[in-house]
């Protein structure tokens, strides 16, 4: 595999609260235009783990590049290395103080992205992907879950970033809106971005991911295919989560 | 009554702009103060937490009229007698603009504190993830929230600011109590000298709630 083509290397990552380590070691590698898919009993470290890729957890030991630079570094630029990695949250966390348009554009006009013109160009483009231009000028109060997550997925592409985190992405919608974000992520991922997601939604997993991590206990118990880990899981604690969930 | 305010309302007029003016400025700098303190009680970072933590035990430690005692006495003797400065003397508006500000700055910044950490800590993540700066992030995105929840405690701290211009007559600034103190002595009518500074401090207060509600209830709106 060449170097280039890995978007995210973690080494031996480690990250404590106090003195609980949540995470104990992990180590992988995703590669450019890969879907990887975490899963795993709450508790078990892999929103820490999503969190730490743009350090919003700082890590407690171990090395994490991203496109190739070592974000664990005290002086990388970490608001730079963010500009390319956009995030989407379980609360959504849309500015409650700002319309849909401006709090698609605060970003890319604050960091002199995009002109003014060509900021609302990019907004209302990204708007239409998620099938929400009529939405524009509504404030965040006034929108449904599930349009609040599609105008969350919408904002962070507006920066044009070649990886996407998604922490839960449906975990705080209603069922029937669950749908029409998983579909937002599936057309992105058809679209060939980079994107991590930690998820419960075991047949998103299956459809979308290139590849599944079950995690445990702060370690990555198994990982490989949907078809290995969900249909053909080797390890006991794999087998018994999946039990569970499905 | 009729007498004292025709010969003496002009000057009570003048005392309460005295008193307008002295808690205008002492605002002012209360916010500037508030602001600063309030941020660095949030920011991560001991030191910052904890001088900020110190200011507002300090002052909230200390009855204002103390504070306005050391000010305006105690501080130019230490710098003049006690170490030989040839220090100018600060004026009873000067020190009494400082009192206010420390005051009503510690009281502040506990409410803009407390007012930033109401916003949801996602707001802060959310606009951190797309590489906004902290500093870009607060002011753009979590102060516009936390001032919506503050508006109406600052209020509140505002009024409380306007009567404690009243303690401020100990160092001799004419605002509307130390002249009124004037009249009652030139005229020895207690009772009718101070229920008109009472209804003066009244009518001045009771606007200042009415179009703080009226704020309160604009923004409230856009909601």
């Amino acid at each position: 595999m060449a170097a280039e083509e890995i978007k995210i290397h973690v080494d031996h990552l480690k990250k404590n609260f106090g003195k609980i380590e949540v995470l104990k070691d992990i180590s992988i590698d995703v590669k450019q235009g890969e879907v990887v898919v975490v899963i795993g009993p709450s508790g078990s470290g892999k929103s820490t783990f999503l969190r730490c890729l743009n350090r919003l957890e700082e890590p407690t030991g171990g090395t994490i590049l991203v496109d190739g630079v070592d974000i664990t570094q005290k002086k990388v630029n970490i608001n730079k290395v963010r500009e390319n990695v956009g995030m989407v949250f379980q609360h959504f966390n849309l500015f409650n103080n700002l319309n849909v348009l401006n709090n698609m554009t605060l970003a890319p006009l604050e960091l002199k992205k995009a002109t003014p013109e060509k900021a609302k160009e990019k907004a209302m483009e990204m708007l239409a992907r998620v099938g929400l231009e009529e939405k524009a000028e509504a404030y965040p109060s006034q929108l449904s879950g599930g349009q609040k997550q599609r105008v969350a997925i919408a904002r962070a592409l507006c920066m044009n970033p070649d990886i996407m985190l998604f922490d839960e992405p449906t975990s705080a919608l209603d069922p029937e809106m669950v749908g029409e974000v998983l579909q937002v992520m599936k057309d992105l991922a058809a679209s060939g971005m980079t994107m991590v997601i930690v998820t419960h939604e075991m047949g998103f997993a299956r459809e979308v991911a290139d590849r599944v991590i079950f995690m445990d206990g702060g370690y990555i118990v198994e990982e490989g295919t949907p078809q290995e880990v969900l249909l053909n899981p080797k390890e006991s604690r794999t087998i018994d989560f999946l039990n569970k969930v499905l | 009554m009729i007498k004292i305010i025709t010969v003496y309302g002009d000057m009570l007029l003048g005392a309460m702009g005295k008193t307008l003016l002295l808690a205008l400025c002492g605002l002012f700098f209360a916010c500037i103060l508030g602001l600063i303190f309030g941020l660095m009680s949030v920011v991560k970072s001991r030191i910052c937490n904890i001088i900020a933590q110190i200011f507002v035990d300090v002052i909230r430690g200390v009855p204002m009229i103390v504070l306005a005692f050391f000010v305006y006495f105690g501080i130019p003797y230490l710098l003049n007698n006690m170490l030989g400065l040839n220090t100018p003397v600060l004026t009873a508006l000067q020190a009494g603009t400082i009192c206010l500000a420390l005051n009503c700055g510690a009281y502040m910044s506990e409410i803009i504190r407390a007012g930033i950490e109401s916003v949801d800590k996602g707001q802060m993540e959310a606009a951190r993830s797309l590489g906004l700066s902290y500093f870009v992030s607060m002011k753009r995105v979590v102060l516009p929230q936390a001032i919506r929840t503050m508006i109406p405690s600052i209020i509140n701290q505002f009024i409380i600011t306007l009567k404690d211009t009243s303690i401020l007559s100990v160092i001799g600034f004419p605002e509307l109590v130390n002249t009124a103190k004037n009249v009652q002595a030139a005229t020895f009518k207690s009772f009718q000298t101070w229920f008109i500074v009472g209804i003066m401090y009244l009518i001045v207060i009771t606007i200042l709630s009415r179009c703080a509600k009226m704020v309160e209830r604009r923004l409230n709106r856009g909601r």
